[in-house]
């Protein structure tokens, strides 16, 4: 089998992500409906339950960690709603990621410009 | 004949629709991107392109991961725009072009391409955001044809891959009988990432290289994998393969009528480009 190429940083959404997060990532295309958003929000554990979130995914979500969202199969395009449901922007979202203020990752970006 | 005018390659990042609706399009922050449209509207209000055939990607709205295609066309009458989950403001329908939809699916399929075919479609900022850019009034004066590529679910088809669509697509819409002025756009890009601890990645030379290829051909693009555009473009710079597939379908000559790149639009290296087409058909009857 070839080997699993490494990108530093970067998750590849591949079958085996896909299969491990299906169920996170189900819940969260279900929050293109508002209906949904408002049920997830008057009851987050019982719309995990919904969804049949495992454990690691609960526990992630918990933490708010989008990092371990990640690990837990998560998908960008897909948690991206879950985010907007909870008001976070995604220079907020890089910012926890990377460890960095939002001021420092949104220099960070700026930055970029001027290379 | 249909006729091929040209490809608009921008970026859709969900925050333009936001700014839009704000009308913070004269910020110091939103300007030296807004400012790259004038020039384009102006350009579309002289060419008036009846059709605008769409390579984009499709951000969790209409395709979940129970069945996700590698390459879908829409064949529906009307494309309907639809809450994404994250509050950006929805777009007036927008009509389609179904007879020369089902002539681009048996042009490809006997190109050896295995679409999946929709007649039904929600469309998503990749759509939208463009759309409004182009047509701020929401009169849409052109039909649309979507062709979502996959950026979503590895393995992703690579820009050979993506390139070699986009010419058939070019192929089919230039045997087209009827006579309408068909503009191309490659949605998305450049490059961005949003996920893993390299979010806020932007790779300037890159991007650069991918502008200058789409004047003079993006062939030299095609040794790149998915997996390399990933590692060069960011995990989200792979809508760069809508580009590809875009520019891919002009094989007549092409001219750069504008190009705006600015850093950051939200976590991305925005940019717009606009490049016009000769077919090679009229070259050789002008020659």
């Amino acid at each position: 089998m070839a080997q699993k190429r490494e990108i530093a940083g970067t998750t590849i959404f591949d079958g085996g992500q896909a299969a491990k997060g299906y169920q996170l990532n189900k819940m969260c295309f279900s929050f293109n409906d508002p209906e949904n958003r408002k049920a997830f929000v008057a009851d987050q554990a019982a719309y995990f339950d919904k969804y049949k979130l495992t454990a690691e995914q609960r526990a992630a979500l918990a933490s708010g960690s989008v990092l371990k969202m990640i690990e837990a199969g998560g998908n960008a395009y897909y948690l991206a709603k879950l985010a907007g449901i909870l008001g976070l922007g995604v220079q907020d979202i890089g910012a926890q990621q990377t460890g960095m203020s939002v001021d420092a990752f949104k220099q960070k970006l700026l930055d970029a410009g001027r290379q | 004949m249909a006729r091929i005018i040209g490809t608009l390659s921008t970026s859709h990042i969900p925050a333009i629709g936001n700014a839009i609706a704000r009308k913070q399009q004269n910020e110091p922050y939103w300007k030296p991107f807004f400012d790259a449209w004038p020039p384009v509207r102006e350009w579309l209000a002289k060419e008036k392109p009846d059709v605008i055939v769409f390579f984009y990607n499709d951000h969790g709205l209409n395709f979940f991961l129970d069945k996700m295609p590698t390459f879908a066309v829409g064949a529906a009458a009307e494309y309907v725009s639809e809450d994404e989950g994250w509050g950006i403001p929805t777009i007036p329908s927008i009509k389609g072009d179904p007879k020369l939809s089902w002539h681009i699916i048996n042009g490809i399929v006997a190109d050896g391409f295995d679409p999946v075919m929709c007649q039904e479609m929600a469309v998503d900022h990749a759509i939208t955001n463009p759309m409004l850019l182009m047509y701020p009034d929401s009169n849409w004066p052109a039909t649309i044809v979507p062709i979502a590529i996959n950026s979503i679910q590895h393995p992703l088809p690579g820009p050979k891959r993506c390139y070699d669509l986009g010419r058939a697509v070019g192929k089919a819409i230039e045997a087209y009988p009827e006579d309408l002025k068909v503009l191309l756009i490659g949605s998305g890009g450049l490059s961005h990432q949003l996920d893993g601890s390299r979010a806020g990645f932007i790779n300037k030379p890159f991007d650069q290289e991918c502008l200058e290829a789409m004047v003079t051909g993006v062939e030299p693009m095609l040794k790149y994998s998915s997996l390399d555009i990933v590692e060069k473009a960011g995990a989200q710079g792979v809508e760069l393969m809508c580009w590809i597939a875009a520019r891919a379908a002009m094989q007549g000559q092409v001219k750069e009528v504008a190009r705006t790149y600015h850093i950051p639009i939200s976590n991305t290296a925005s940019a717009v480009q606009l490049l016009s087409h000769t077919p090679a058909a009229a070259t050789a009857k002008a020659a």
